[in-house]
């Protein structure tokens, strides 16, 4: 397991210093710097400040210090845009907010999802299982873009029932809607995964011998069907996490919730790329990580799995 | 007992009789997927929205771009959809005829969506079934490659790219078919793993065809059938990731539109009691991507061996 585990970080490492690497080179193949305004700088301010920056100094250096700087201290570097703030003090700002919503909507579709797959498996042809059917059809065209705009319609300019927008400190009022809109079409991708693997289960031998035996229902679901079942799942909640963070892109945007999409597309139009990369790389380490976590897992559920 | 000669000439008959209805996998494929109601429903929606996105343009007396002045800011009461004005989804916030933006938003959603799997198909496939048929270090080294790249969260590189070489089409496309291909290429991968053991690529093998032509000639055209079915499942993934970054006014740039950006124009202007602006890109939106979700169900269903 450990040398599994190690083998797996040695993957995980160079991929986040292709990232680093990748983001840093497209930021320097960039046509015309960060300080190329409409109304041309003097030269010699110009150059001023690309030595503030670090941007006078050759490529190999730029990109060395760039890439010992995000190893070693965590440090991005400072905002191009922004003068007085350093790209840490933004992510410090918003990524509180997203991952609060983000670990929200994560587990409000890992939850519901599963237990509507599995319940749908179990009750196979019920009117549960053809509403859960029906709503994994449906939600698929639901992406998170599409709902947050029906929600707002339909829950703050028709009903009136909750805010449109705001972060207010994380009321749970604010939470509901953008935590619905980002959870809903992967709850039911979940759910649809969860059915189809739980009812491939609930056909083999080994639960045909637990039922024989006479063990409850109840007991052959959760000790010994919920486990294999859930592997395809788990596979899929690695990426899922990461939808979660890429979709706070839309859901600061709509709701104003102020998390790190924001201030990322903000920075896209302000072509502030020390933010863009930051968060860029912030965002590749997390899913590298969770990828991780989730292959970890897997092995361990597994004991099919060659470590 | 011997059999009669009467018997035997009847089952020859029999057996002859087979052999001319004998079923190709894709004709067995073609009835399977006819007899599926959903997806003979998501085709017949295919070709509707195929057409409206084609042939729209000529149901308008308005083009997508001009913008009419007297409706400029007062779409909410006089860009109302109407059939008398000729403007069928009302107009947008700059009076600009909604049914004529509809129309060329689905065909550059579709076309993004198309484009996008057509590079899957070719790279992803090739690259799959190359990597496979090799095996070992090769296949090693190529596997790995798209395991890094796709950790790599795209969305945001995208995002980078079209920041930093200005947004276009064309970066669009080439920054959809930079991601499209990898999932083709793990899959396609996975189903030459087993074509390469079967006797026809034996034989082809002991008799000296060159490995190129093996795997263009006889281990591509075995992958067709799941390679369908991913394509035609990945085109409505695609557009969903347009229409994200044209939401965000990332991707496809004024005076052309997509689903995404008008879908975007319409939640921004929902306050303004211009409902249809939401409205109509959205009922283009859910029906485009069912269309495809079906049909590429019904291929599944269809060709999967599985089930047979």
């Amino acid at each position: 397991m450990l040398s599994f585990i190690a083998r797996r970080l040695a993957v995980a490492i160079p991929t986040l210093l292709i990232l680093v690497v990748l983001s840093f080179v497209l930021m320097y193949a960039a046509p015309g710097g960060p300080f190329n305004s409409e109304r041309p700088l003097p030269p010699a301010v110009l150059a001023n400040i690309e030595a503030k920056y670090g941007l006078d100094q050759p490529f190999w250096k730029q990109i060395a210090n760039y890439v010992v700087g995000v190893v070693t201290q965590f440090d991005f570097g400072p905002s191009f845009q922004y003068k007085d703030r350093s790209v840490n003090d933004i992510i410090a700002q918003g990524f509180p907010v997203t991952l609060t919503y983000g670990a929200w909507s994560f587990v409000v579709a890992a939850v519901v999802g599963i237990s509507l797959g599995a319940a749908a498996a179990i009750k196979q042809n019920s009117w549960l299982d053809y509403m859960a059917v029906g709503f994994t059809i449906g939600a698929q065209v639901l992406p998170n873009f599409v709902m947050a705009p029906i929600l707002v319609l339909i829950f703050t300019l028709w009903l009136g029932w909750l805010p449109g927008g705001g972060w207010n400190g994380g009321q749970w009022e604010n939470l509901i809607l953008p935590v619905i809109a980002l959870s809903t079409s992967y709850m039911a991708s979940i759910a649809r995964i969860t059915r189809s693997s739980m009812l491939e289960v609930l056909n083999t031998n080994f639960i045909r011998t637990a039922q024989a035996k006479g063990l409850s229902p109840s007991r052959v679901i959760f000790r010994h069907a919920l486990k294999p079942a859930m592997l395809p799942v788990l596979s899929y909640l690695g990426p899922t996490f990461v939808f979660m963070i890429t979709g706070s892109v839309v859901i600061d945007i709509f709701f104003s919730t102020g998390g790190i999409g924001r201030f990322f597309v903000d920075s896209a139009f302000n072509r502030d790329y020390s933010v863009i990369m930051g968060i860029t790389i912030l965002v590749g380490s997390m899913t590298i990580l969770f990828n991780l976590l989730v292959d970890v897992l897997y092995a361990w559920i597994d004991p099919k799995i060659r470590y | 007992m011997l059999p009669h000669a009467k018997d035997v000439e009847s089952v020859g008959e029999a057996v002859q009789l087979a052999e001319v209805q004998g079923r190709s996998l894709w004709a067995d494929a073609r009835t399977r997927f006819f007899r599926n109601k959903a997806a003979v429903f998501g085709l017949i929606l295919l070709v509707c929205v195929a057409i409206f996105a084609i042939f729209g343009g000529f149901f308008t007396q308005y083009e997508r771009d001009v913008v009419d002045f007297s409706l400029m800011g007062a779409n909410a009461y006089k860009g109302v959809p109407s059939f008398e004005t000729g403007h069928y989804f009302g107009t947008d916030a700059s009076g600009r005829d909604l049914y004529a933006r509809i129309v060329q938003g689905t065909a550059i959603s579709i076309m993004v969506g198309v484009v996008g799997a057509t590079v899957a198909v070719i790279v992803g496939t090739l690259y799959g079934a190359t990597a496979g048929y090799f095996g070992g270090r090769v296949d090693g080294i190529m596997m790995r490659t798209v395991d890094v790249l796709m950790s790599i969260p795209f969305m945001f590189v995208l995002i980078l790219m079209l920041v930093i070489f200005g947004r276009s089409m064309f970066m669009l496309f080439l920054g959809i078919g930079l991601i499209s291909w990898l999932d083709m290429a793990r899959i396609a991968r996975g189903q030459t793993l087993t074509i390469k053991n079967k006797e026809f690529v034996e034989v082809a093998h002991a008799i000296g065809v060159h490995p190129l032509k093996i795997i263009l000639r006889h281990i591509v055209p075995n992958l067709l059938g799941i390679v369908a079915v991913y394509a035609t499942l990945l085109v409505p993934q695609l557009i969903i990731f347009e229409s994200f970054i044209s939401f965000l006014g990332l991707g496809v740039q004024e005076p052309n539109t997509s689903l995404g950006a008008l879908l975007s124009e319409g939640a921004s202007n929902m306050f303004n009691g211009t409902i249809w602006q939401l409205q109509f890109p959205l009922i283009a939106f859910v029906f485009t991507i069912f269309a495809f979700f079906f049909v590429g169900d019904g291929l599944r269903d269809a060709l999967d061996p599985k089930d047979r």
